[in-house]
């Protein structure tokens, strides 16, 4: 990675509205050469995608999450991904980690309700022929997703004009 | 009995700051969007803040030494040496005080004199007026230049040195300026001083803020120069902590065991939780290569950057300014005065800006705006300002 692409990344991992013109004034390098850059940076998947973090707890849909623990067992020279990527493929999983330690993978769900989630445990992902065991939390509330507190009420409190 | 008689005439006789009367203009228009903070838009760091609410927890509420904490002085001591090549004794050379503008007013006060003169480069912060009048001495201004990058020359200082000056006050990284010493500089002006019995109060506060190849360079750090340079600094600008006031001096031990004094009668001590708050700061700073410094200071140079490019695309000339969190863009063209550009940018676009003659009379044709905003917010303070600009810049 070059300097201009980590900082671009960065700049773009805080805010992504920030346009090309912006950064090439911010880093003092040529749009052409920063637009150039984040096409790169997008085409060999680096920049996977441009989203926006919701806290939907603010909104009217109802949801439940859920972080399951699943112990599986690894196939012959494939190691894990194939098993991951079985269990990522349904819509319903939000998130896919494999992890040290007692369990696999930390798997994330999201269903409108608690039994949409049971079902998703018990018909979709206990009887995969790999998945040697599950155990299942819900989650009460996500505090901070992503490097980012969902309800912040730190505030600018400075006053408007100060030596 | 007249109230108004009864207050001393160097307090009577001396102006309001005139960012205050701007603030008061603010304050009254709704919507306004401001540059006109002298502050970091960031938080202090967590764990910085939270080393300090274990600190209460734990029951440390009382007084500390005059001198500051012990632990907060060595760290102090190492850290002007680490980042700076400066070196003072923790025990004896180095107070802690409430806030840098503390620093300044006991250095001022322990050295200054009736009759005695302080030189000030200008334009520059508002407080070093003020402070030397009520010491009893007498600012001699020394107009900086734009075509200089508002740096101090060694003719300049020459030409107003008179047998009365008992010091010069250095403050670099320049507010509202931007403006910066290099090492080349400043030995130009130690040359000056070599042979002379001036003192040098040197106001470091935006050391960490330097940006491009510059580094900052200490004064105190050139060969001779320690003993007669007075380094005040702080916690404020590099570390995003001006709400806690905690400050600090280093210097010569006589000074310092001086300005202990006062402090002793005055402040007895900055408060204990802005000091562990400012020890935990430098230690984990040295421990992890000063990561909190590196990222703010990452963000600020690049906002940089964006406002000069904007400031001199709308035809407001504006030297780039390799200090602090300003620039200092030049009016001329608009054909205004600083005060008539402030209170019409305030009245038809709702922006606040800080006139240039709010730090000086020749800060006079140039105003200061702050970058110590978001991006999201700087963008829209410049769209605003290039809408009065297309308008009046002739």
């Amino acid at each position: 990675m070059t300097e201009l692409e980590n900082n671009i990344l960065e700049i773009l991992s805080d805010d992504h509205r920030v346009t090309a013109e912006q950064i090439s004034a911010m880093l003092d390098v040529d749009v052409k050469e920063v637009e150039a850059t984040i096409k790169a940076l997008e085409d060999r998947g680096v920049i996977v995608k441009y989203n926006t973090i919701i806290n939907w707890e603010k909104t009217d849909r109802e949801f439940v999450a859920a972080l399951i623990e699943v112990k599986v067992v690894p196939q012959r020279d494939q190691g894990f991904d194939v098993i991951a990527e079985r269990i990522y493929r349904f819509p319903e999983v939000q998130s896919v980690y494999l992890m040290s330690g007692d369990y696999d993978l930390a798997v994330t769900v999201e269903g409108k309700t608690m039994k949409d989630i049971a079902y998703f445990v018990a018909e979709r992902l206990s009887p995969l022929e790999s998945v040697l065991s599950t155990a299942t939390h819900f989650i009460l509330k996500k505090y901070k997703v992503e490097g980012i507190i969902l309800d912040d009420h730190e505030q600018d409190h400075r006053l408007a004009v100060s030596p | 009995m007249n109230i108004k008689d009864m207050i001393s005439p160097i307090i009577r006789d001396m102006p309001p700051s005139g960012i205050r009367r701007f603030f008061d203009l603010v304050d009254e228009i709704e919507g306004a969007v401001s540059l006109g903070v002298g502050e970091p838009d960031f938080i202090t760091p967590w764990h910085i803040r939270e080393a300090s609410i274990y600190s209460l927890e734990e029951g440390y509420t009382h007084y500390t030494s005059n001198w500051g904490l012990p632990g907060l002085r060595r760290e102090i001591a190492r850290y002007l040496s680490h980042r700076f090549n400066v070196d003072y004794n923790p025990e004896d050379q180095i107070i802690v005080t409430v806030g840098a503008s503390e620093a300044i007013d006991l250095a001022l006060r322990a050295i200054v004199t009736t009759g005695d003169e302080v030189l000030v480069p200008e334009p520059s912060y508002v407080s070093y007026m003020p402070c030397v009048e009520m010491a009893g001495g007498r600012v001699v201004p020394i107009v900086t230049k734009a075509d200089d990058e508002f740096r101090l020359t060694a003719q300049a200082l020459r030409e107003t040195i008179t047998p009365r000056t008992k010091a010069l006050i250095l403050p670099y990284p320049n507010n509202p300026t931007g403006g910066v010493m290099l090492r080349s500089d400043l030995e130009a002006i130690a040359d000056v001083l070599e042979d002379t019995d001036i003192l040098v109060l040197s106001d470091e506060i935006y050391a960490e803020l330097t940006y491009g190849d510059t580094t900052h360079v200490s004064i105190a750090s050139l060969p001779g120069m320690a003993e007669r340079t007075v380094v005040i600094s702080g916690f404020s600008k590099a570390f995003a902590m001006t709400g806690w006031r905690v400050g600090y001096a280093a210097g010569h031990k006589d000074i310092i065991a001086a300005m202990v004094k006062i402090h002793q009668y005055t402040m007895l001590c900055a408060p204990i939780m802005s000091q562990i708050a400012a020890t935990e700061a430098l230690r984990a700073g040295y421990n992890d290569g000063y990561e909190d410094i590196k990222r703010m200071h990452r963000e600020y140079d690049r906002r940089r950057r964006l406002m000069v490019k904007s400031f001199n695309d709308m035809g407001l000339e504006c030297f780039e300014p390799r200090g602090a969190f300003y620039v200092f863009p030049s009016i001329q063209r608009t054909g205004m005065s600083s005060d008539e550009f402030c209170e019409r940018l305030l009245q038809e676009q709702k922006v606040a800006v800080v006139p240039g003659n709010a730090f000086g009379a020749s800060g006079e044709g140039f105003i200061r705006c702050s970058y110590a905003y978001s991006i999201d917010a700087l963008t829209e303070a410049l769209k605003r300002i290039k809408v009065f600009a297309e308008k009046y810049v002739r």
